[in-house]
């Protein structure tokens, strides 16, 4: 038998497809490159199908953020794929190739697996543990399934890809604690009131990070959003985004009364509230808790309202440094989640490994079934041609049941091979056997 | 033999029921916690049978002797916390009442066995209607208490956590400090109105059995006391709003007199009540 093998070794051996992924992200490449070749949702079928039809790329997704556009792909000639795809992508952005490589990086195998692992658990974002590349990578595998791109590996791999990422959020704190200004405003606000949906809110002044805190709040369902500013007609333009109501400066003591949350950002020189203006107004609220986001600098809310029970005061220091917390937080959950990727990687690979005897068995089952029924339909059309067409339907029938019997030993006994070597041999002996290409 | 072997038990579940809560505060995983509370729930059960085994062998509530009356302490606070969590899903109070319910059973275990008081047809008058009614509710109330003192100390806790900005350990795991603040009013006003029936009920019956309703005993004197503080929490809570960290401060504080009244009074104070629960 090692006469066989031997005398045939360029023979193209048992694994056909390796796994490949390339593209570029946000540590690679600066954002001036990675805008250039981002493709949008509308561009991404149509770059599919591209791609796909060069003869080196089998399967392929298309994975394209702010961040990142990486392409994940199954080949037969890494080379040749690696070049089509560098290619592809340079030409369809109006770039030459030599300008793209330098920002690509290239992973094959176990460690394109593990790329796209860590990828979809957030682990190779910006901010670690965000929750949003889920949700492109998904977006993403959904438009390869549309344009038929992505096949049994890729599906496989897609497939594990989100029970890894799962897994990593729900078994690790990667993503429990918010990373940036307005997210940690809301995270403190749910501490002190449990659910947001029956609190009022009042935004004082304007400004981009304020504004956002205000959506966060808006986005969980405040009952009411008040919002004072110097100039009315802008405080009436923002009530109206919010559908809240504009309010005037000097009401804002009386507002202190009933709101629960006061984000601050005017450009005041002075304190705008003061602790005298808080205690006062303390009884009137039966003591309910009051929290002020105080995003201002310099600060709005008088640092001293901080001591008066019941009221809690935040400012931009103070929401920074639970950030900072929540980072390195997030790194110490990292190590976690990177144990769950590297597990997974390795069941991948068994899995993967394991699928060279399907796609010859499945070869071998329909060269077999379709020489069978070829001579079937070639008898029953000519010397049994008198069959009425139930008959022919048995004939074709027992065609199967005996395509079936024959292949059943050989089927069992290349599953059964344990010992990889072994497989591998055996699986090239069957396919030179029957003349299977693969 | 039966009683001391379901005692076992149940020391054995809440013993594995507090570690399974240690694991939870650390590790925070769901399935750790239903462990927790099902181990919980199982000494809750085997304790009943313990209390179960006790009313048919002594033929009254097991409530005369102090060893019984923590027995029964720690099985009203693990019942009431059942119930508790049922409504609640306040899944961190398990770290509290599973160790004080293991406390309070092993006390009442170690304590030396000792029979029913030597006072004359114990039969008869232990079984008055009046007087069950005034121990299930005063045992229940305390329980009450018990939980509003827990929900009261993790609210100082996570109080501090966000007035000083050093959140850390117990920030995360605590829930909102509005969640604790409304669970230790819900377990006040249940406490308080057990509490106020089983002061009713204590009074009828002293009325009934020795014809004077109210003697000045120091256990007496300091159940009213109990009732006053606890009376003057609600009221500042319905009128000004009392709430947040005065609330919680107040609420343990209660509890520790509710302690004091329990045991103090007992070992430091002379009095009827003392005949059947000193050692």
């Amino acid at each position: 038998m090692n006469d066989i093998t031997n005398r045939r070794p360029a023979y193209k051996a048992v694994s056909p497809n390796t796994i490949l992924l390339t593209g570029i992200n946000h540590q690679t490449a600066p954002v001036e490159v990675r805008e250039k070749v981002s493709f949008s949702p509308q561009e991404v079928p149509e770059a599919l199908d591209a791609m796909v039809a060069e003869p080196a790329i089998l399967e392929l997704i298309l994975i394209s953020t702010c961040n990142r556009t990486e392409l994940l792909l199954t080949t037969d000639d890494p080379a040749a794929a690696r070049k089509s795809a560098i290619d592809c992508l340079a030409r369809r952005k109006g770039l030459l190739p030599e300008q793209l490589a330098p920002y690509l990086y290239l992973h094959a195998a176990d460690a394109a697996v593990r790329h796209i692992f860590r990828v979809a658990s957030g682990l190779d974002s910006m901010i670690m543990g965000e929750p949003q590349i889920f949700g492109q990578v998904k977006d993403a595998y959904r438009l390869a399934v549309e344009r038929k791109t992505s096949g049994v590996i890729l599906n496989r791999l897609i497939h594990k890809t989100f029970l890894v990422a799962k897994r990593v959020r729900s078994e690790t704190g990667i993503g429990d604690s918010a990373v940036s200004v307005s997210y940690a405003a809301v995270e403190l606000a749910k501490k002190i009131f449990g659910v947001l949906e029956d609190k009022s809110v009042l935004l004082i002044g304007a400004g981009e990070m304020a504004e956002l805190a205000v959506e966060h709040f808006a986005g969980h369902r405040v009952k009411t959003i008040f919002v004072a500013n110097r100039t009315f007609e802008r405080a009436v333009e923002l009530a109206r985004r919010y559908q809240g109501r504009a309010v005037s400066f000097p009401e804002i003591p009386d507002m202190l009364a009933t709101v629960d949350i006061v984000v601050s950002s005017t450009g005041a020189p002075d304190v705008v509230v003061t602790k005298d203006q808080v205690r006062q107004v303390m009884r009137g609220r039966r003591n309910n808790p009051i929290f002020f986001i105080d995003i201002a600098v310099p600060r709005n809310i008088d640092p001293a309202v901080n001591r008066v029970e019941n009221a809690y005061v935040y400012d931009i220091d103070d929401l920074q440094a639970v950030i900072d917390e929540n980072i390195s937080q997030r790194r110490h959950e990292a190590i976690r989640a990177e144990r769950i990727v590297d597990e997974a990687v390795i069941t991948f690979r068994t899995w993967y490994e394991s699928l060279d005897v399907v796609p010859t068995i499945v070869a071998l089952r329909d060269k077999l079934s379709e020489m069978a029924h070829g001579e079937a339909r070639k008898t029953l059309a000519s010397t049994l041609k008198h069959l009425p067409p139930e008959e022919q339907d048995t004939i074709h029938k027992m065609t199967d049941a005996i395509v079936s019997k024959l292949l059943h030993d050989p089927t069992t006994f290349l599953k059964q091979v344990e010992e990889k070597k072994d497989k591998a041999r055996y699986l090239d002996i069957v396919r030179r056997l029957f003349k299977i290409e693969s | 033999m039966m009683i001391s072997l379901a005692a076992t038990t149940a020391v054995l579940l809440y013993t594995l029921s507090t570690a399974a809560y240690f694991v939870f505060l650390f590790s925070q995983k769901d399935s750790i916690y239903r462990y927790g509370f099902g181990l919980l729930l199982a000494g809750f059960l085997a304790h009943g049978m313990v209390q179960a085994a006790q009313i048919i062998v002594l033929g009254h509530l097991p409530a005369f002797t102090l060893s019984h009356t923590l027995s029964l302490a720690a099985w009203s606070l693990a019942g009431l916390f059942v119930l508790f969590q049922w409504r609640l899903n306040l899944n961190f109070f398990g770290i509290y009442v599973a160790p004080l319910v293991l406390i309070t059973l092993l006390a009442a275990l170690l304590l030396p066995e000792r029979s029913a008081p030597p006072i004359a047809d114990i039969h008869i008058w232990a079984n008055n209607a009046w007087l069950i009614v005034h121990i299930v509710t005063v045992f229940v109330g305390d329980a009450a208490f018990a939980l509003a003192c827990g929900a009261g100390i993790f609210y100082l806790i996570q109080e501090r956590a966000i007035k000083q900005k050093k959140r850390g350990f117990f920030y995360r795991r605590l829930p909102s400090l509005d969640r604790l603040d409304s669970a230790g009013y819900a377990c006040l006003v249940v406490g308080f109105t057990l509490l106020t029936i089983g002061l009713i009920t204590g009074v009828v019956y002293a009325g009934l059995a020795w014809g004077v309703f109210w003697r000045w005993d120091p256990k007496e004197v300091w159940s009213g006391i109990t009732w006053l503080v606890y009376a003057a929490l609600l009221h500042e809570r319905l009128v000004a709003g009392w709430r947040g960290r005065r609330a919680a401060t107040m609420a343990i504080i209660g509890f520790c007199v509710v302690v004091f009244t329990f045991l103090g009074v007992n070992f430091l104070l002379e009095g009827h009540h003392g005949v059947f629960t000193k050692i």
